[in-house]
């Protein structure tokens, strides 16, 4: 007896919005069993990780905050990833779009310049635009990986960022901590409550995945992007220019990520530090992935993630479990969910062979 | 010692954890696959190594524990890509990020402690010669398997049956199926190797070169390893030469003061992943994978 | 000879989701007899033959092996029973040379086994270079080495699978000298095929497939062809009428002087290729896949740009350097070989893979797309190319090839283009479907459009065109008017002859 897989006619409407649900009960499962093993009080920790967000207002809003930079970045990402290009160093361009952004509260800590904040917005989204650009620029010419480019970019962005840090935009009066000085008031974004963190770069992500279901699922150019991912050879048949759906790729999800590194610095930061880069480019990636690499599925996994994360926050204080526990439950739910996900597009066939 | 003896005897160590990595990652690129948790699993198999080396006191229990616990996770993406059809982007992705988390989950309790390295031998004769022979022949045991075992790993590609099977998988997977091997599981094992010897390379890096764990230690290290393969061109060779290169630009700060320079640390720190890019740039532009 | 067959199947079916490939089939195969296995495309030759060399398993029945009943679970339980097969599309490896392809299958030592080669290349008229590598050889090297390889292994049996699809006539005659050298030698041989003089020439014994059901058990010299034809499709063949020649109009598509370097070592160079194609003409290019067909395929459709734009001209306007929608815009149309992946994407519905091409129809407001418009166009299309479907929300990959080569032609063909490049129009297509294609394509020469047909069906190019070019090695022959030209006539050129 042998298991295969059968590709199904069309791909299982179901299997689309059960594969990420099935995906993370089979997380919650093994994490159980992984907490036990590790003497943390599982069904505590997961009452943490997955309710506990949902029991307070401030808790909530908290979701929100961290639920922005991952759907931005995350909406971008997706687009790249459906063309078959894997731009996977998104932290570092956050962290160049941070940077860029802050040169403004820097140079004018009093906010004595006008559209301050349009300003920084603005230069951080054409830093992460130009620093996943290079890449592009890089696969385009030379054929060199992207997913190596940005990733090796990432790692020369946190150096450039300690390098600031640690020189000239150290703040004077910080007592040699490696960080700016604090943001003027006309530098940070507008909150979207009164007494909790959540502001407006929120609303930059839902429309960007406003643009995105969009331009993915009802424009040409979308679909010229999603041909070149799924049959590149079709693409070139068809006569779509691959150079630029790189450069399209590469530049819309650089743009997304430096956006989000701006608003970072802009909004619960309120200055540039060596903390910004908490791995929101990567955690994104996962945020992609198991919203389907479709713009809705992405609104829903970027609250999902981000309610791990709160959630992982309370419960390394109430259950004890290690702040390392979010990554492994977050790997194992992309496990699970590319698991899952075979059965979108398969089905599994018991083949009874007739021993002679 | 002086900088040019301290280097002269630091590359070998440096290039070990990235040639052992490399070398695994080799072998699978060489079946067709590419597995990007490189970094996962030298995370895990130091993590592993770590913990086993700390309470057993030996380094070979260490050792073999890291490979195994490397390759457990390079079965994961096995599983995930070769009988899932799974992207393997994302599977690699998966396994990475699984990879540093369970080493972080693991090792949480072991930060900051210390154990012994590994004692250094000299070769006869050869580590007699005056100022190179001390500083380049005088090497931990690790060093010498892993030399050993890089001209093994050559000769099994280049000269015998399994190198040309793993050639022909490579190259045609639905030939080498249609003429009766069974190509998943070859798939698989070159994917266990890798994982495995992502494994010893991090079992190196936290239990001999420098014998204490700490979260993150790698480093980006895997990347590195990973930047390797396409800069050696899957040969063993080029790969080997490539591993010892960046086992000098990772000593970067040592490097610059035996040459007198003063540059700011964050230049230096950066220069392996400028240097990967580079290279990308200077050999992707004329040879893409075979497969 | 004794009369216990070596191969026998029993009642042996084989289905694929709601696919029956097999079903019950009896098969019987006497030693050192030629024994023909026919049926068109999507018969059930293949998975047949996957069953019985053990790369696939049957869901019921039983094979007996000398009278024994036997379970083959991988290839090598075959080939330990003593069963070799040369598959249609090589197993070859490109990239090794031919002793390092051999000793993949067969254990011994390199110099030994280059001795055993040429040994064998004497005996059997299989002579090839031992230390060649692959992709160095023509098609019909590498299926000398295919054989070579099975010979090796001392086959009881031995399996080809359409072996003269990729042959020219001349090399055709000597692979059959070579398998009755193994006739008498006492090798049974398996011989699937769907040309019917072939079968007749060769084999003792035919067993027929229609439908993945045994239609027939014959001597093939005692049927003609038309009775074997009707085994074989179940019906009378299909004609295609009498068509019209039309006086050949404009030229629409000019190639001057074009040379193109190869992209890789296992690609083909094209030296100094010229032709003409006026409208209302149908010109064929002969010749063996692989002697530069893609790449002149490619360059035509501006998928590959040309170094010169004056080496294609179409409609007098020089398109060697521009893209293939720039080249559509001109109304040029091109049908690729390759249907899933590239002709179509697997993974879209048929309403978004008439976007691939048909986008300026009307299927885009700024850029928007307008989905009434892209299914309504995709709805006519599968009407009157008789694509037979779900609807235009199915995915393309789910599609059988002639189906789909029939979206894929109607599709272009709606395109209402002047130039149109069909590649293989009828590979792995049946034969019901492979006489509307070629139907169509003389409707369209008669509404005056130029065809340039790439093909290795050399009976279909004399079926349908007004002039072949036969392309060898990168390079392509004069004109040679069908009218007034043979197939021995264009193998020559396939051989290799110089203008």
């Amino acid at each position: 007896m042998k298991l295969r897989l059968i590709r199904r006619d069309a791909a299982s409407r179901l299997a689309m919005f059960g594969a990420p649900v099935l995906a993370l009960i089979l997380t919650c499962m093994t994490s159980l069993v992984l907490f036990a093993l590790l003497g943390v009080p599982a069904g505590k920790a997961l009452h943490s990780l997955l309710l506990k967000p949902f029991l307070s207002w401030y808790s909530f809003t908290e979701v929100l905050l961290k639920m922005a930079p991952l759907l931005l970045i995350a909406q971008g990402l997706a687009i790249g990833f459906r063309a078959n290009v894997f731009n996977i160093g998104a932290e570092g361009q956050f962290v160049i779009g941070a940077l860029c952004a802050s040169a403004f509260p820097v140079y004018f800590p009093e906010g004595n310049f006008p559209l301050m904040l349009p300003a920084m917005i603005i230069a951080g989204g054409v830093g992460g635009t130009i620093y996943a650009g290079i890449a592009a620029g890089l696969r385009i010419r030379f054929g060199a990986s992207e997913i190596l480019v940005t990733l090796m970019l990432t790692f020369i962005a946190i150096q450039v960022l300690n390098y600031f840090l640690l020189g000239p935009w150290k703040d004077p009066r910080g007592f040699n901590f490696p960080q700016t000085v604090m943001f003027p008031e006309n530098a940070l974004l507008p909150l979207l409550f009164e007494n909790v963190r959540p502001n407006i770069s929120l609303i930059f992500a839902l429309l960007a995945s406003l643009f995105a279901y969009l331009m993915m699922e009802h424009h040409f150019r979308g679909y010229q992007l999603r041909t070149s991912g799924l049959s590149p050879k079709a693409a070139l048949y068809a006569g779509f220019n691959a150079p630029k759906m790189i450069l399209l790729s590469l530049a819309l999800s650089g743009l997304a990520a430096g956006i989000a590194g701006a608003s970072e610095v802009a909004g619960p930061l309120g200055q540039l530090q060596r903390s910004v880069a908490t791995g929101y480019g990567y955690a994104a990636i996962i945020v992609a992935y198991v919203g389907g690499l479709r713009p809705l599925g992405i609104i829903a996994s970027s609250f999902l993630i981000s309610v791990l994360y709160i959630g992982g926050d309370s419960a390394t204080v109430s259950a004890g479990l290690p702040v390392a526990a979010v990554e492994v439950f977050q790997g194992m739910l992309l496990a699970f969910y590319l698991l899952t996900f075979t059965f979108i597009r398969f089905r599994v066939q018991i083949d009874r062979s007739v021993s002679a | 010692m002086s900088a040019l003896e301290f280097l002269l005897a630091g590359t070998l160590a440096a290039a070990l954890p990235l040639l052992l990595a490399a070398l695994g990652e080799m072998v699978v690129e060489k079946t067709g696959l590419l597995n990007l948790g490189l970094e996962g699993m030298m995370a895990l198999g130091a993590a592993i190594a770590f913990i086993c080396v700390y309470h057993s006191g030996s380094h070979s229990f260490g050792f073999l524990a890291a490979s195994l616990a490397g390759a457990t996770l390079a079965m994961l993406f096995a599983f995930l890509v070769i009988f899932l059809k799974a992207n393997e982007v994302a599977s690699g992705l998966a396994v990475g990020v699984l990879g540093l988390g369970l080493s972080a989950l693991f090792g949480k309790n072991y930060e900051s402690l210390t154990i012994s390295g590994l004692s250094e031998f000299g070769l006869p004769a050869l580590s007699k010669i005056p100022v190179i022979g001390p500083a380049l022949f005088t090497q931990d045991i690790v060093v010498w398997l892993a030399i050993t075992g890089t001209m093994v790993l050559w000769y099994i590609l280049n000269k015998t049956k399994l190198g040309l099977i793993i050639a022909a998988v490579g190259e045609n997977v639905e030939a080498a199926r249609a003429i009766g091997y069974p190509v998943g599981g070859i798939r698989c094992a070159a994917v266990a190797f890798g994982g495995g010897m992502c494994g010893l390379a991090g079992a190196y890096a936290s239990t001999v070169y420098t014998p204490l764990w700490a979260d993150g230690m790698i480093a980006g290290r895997g990347w590195i390893a990973l930047a390797l393969v396409v800069f050696g061109t899957w040969q063993t060779g080029r790969v080997a030469f490539g591993a010892v290169l960046f086992g000098v630009l990772s000593l970067g700060e040592l490097t610059a003061q035996a040459i007198g320079v003063a540059i700011p640390s964050q230049v230096l720190s950066s220069l392996p992943y400028f240097v990967t890019i580079l290279m990308l740039v200077a050999i992707s532009r004329h040879r893409r994978h075979s497969s | 000879m004794s009369d216990q067959p070596i191969l026998n199947l029993t009642g042996v079916s084989k289905r694929y989701g709601t696919v029956q490939a097999n079903k019950a089939i009896d098969l019987s195969v006497k030693p050192g007899s030629i024994h023909a296995v026919l049926g068109e495309n999507g018969a059930g030759k293949s998975t047949l033959m996957k069953l019985i060399y053990g790369v696939e398993h049957p869901d019921e029945g039983i094979i007996y092996w000398n009278g024994e009943p036997v379970h083959l679970s991988r290839p090598s339980d075959a080939q330990a029973l003593g069963i070799g097969m040369v598959f249609q599309h090589f197993s070859l490896f490109e990239t090794l040379n031919v002793v390092q392809n051999v000793s993949l299958m067969v254990p011994g030592k390199t110099v030994d086994l280059a001795r055993k080669i040429n040994e064998l290349g004497e005996r059997f008229g299989l002579t090839v270079d031992p230390n060649a590598m692959v992709h160095t050889l023509s098609v019909g090297e590498r299926q000398r080495v295919e054989i070579i390889r099975c010979l090796l292994l001392n086959p009881k049996l031995l399996i080809l699978d359409e072996p003269t699809s990729v042959l020219p006539p001349q090399s055709v005659k000597l692979l059959f000298e070579t398998l009755r050298k193994l006739q008498v030698d006492g090798t049974a041989i398996l011989f699937i095929s769907h040309k019917l003089e072939e079968i007749r020439e060769l084999c003792d014994e035919a067993t027929v497939l229609r439908g993945g059901e045994v239609t027939g058990l014959v001597d093939p010299r005692e049927h003609d062809a038309l009775a074997l034809a009707q085994m074989m499709i179940g019906r009378e063949m299909p004609h295609l009428g009498v068509s019209t020649s039309v006086v050949p109009g404009e030229t629409q598509l000019r190639i001057s002087n074009l040379s193109h370097p190869r992209a890789t070592r296992f690609g083909t160079t094209l030296e100094n290729i010229n032709l003409d194609l006026r409208a209302g003409q149908i010109i064929g290019i002969a010749g063996i896949s692989g002697n530069g067909q893609q790449e002149l395929a490619a360059l035509i459709s501006g998928e590959i740009r040309a170094h010169q734009p004056d080496m294609i001209v179409i409609k007098k306007q020089d398109v060697g350097c521009l893209g293939p929608m720039q080249r559509r815009e001109l109304g040029f149309a091109f049908v690729p070989e390759e249907r899933l992946g590239r002709g179509a994407v697997p993974e879209m519905s048929l309403a978004d893979n008439s976007l691939l091409t048909a986008h300026q129809k009307g299927m885009l407001w700024r850029g928007i797309i307008k989905r009434k418009v892209e299914k309504t166009f995709t709805r006519r299309c599968i009407e009157q190319f008789d694509v037979r479907t779900p609807g235009p929300d199915a995915e393309a990959g789910a599609m059988s090839g002639g189906n789909l080569q029939k979206f894929i032609l109607g599709r272009e063909i709606m395109l209402s283009p002047d130039v149109m490049l069909v590649s293989q129009p009828t590979w792995g297509v049946d034969v019901g479907a492979a006489t509307a294609i070629r139907r169509r394509l003389l409707e369209m020469r008669s509404q005056g459009a130029a065809i340039l047909v790439i093909s290795e069906e050399l009976e279909e190019l004399f079926e349908i065109c007004d002039v072949l070019h036969v392309l060898h090695e990168g390079r392509l022959s004069k004109a040679l008017p069908v009218a007034e030209t043979t197939a021995e006539k264009v193998g020559t050129f396939m051989l290799g002859a110089k203008v």
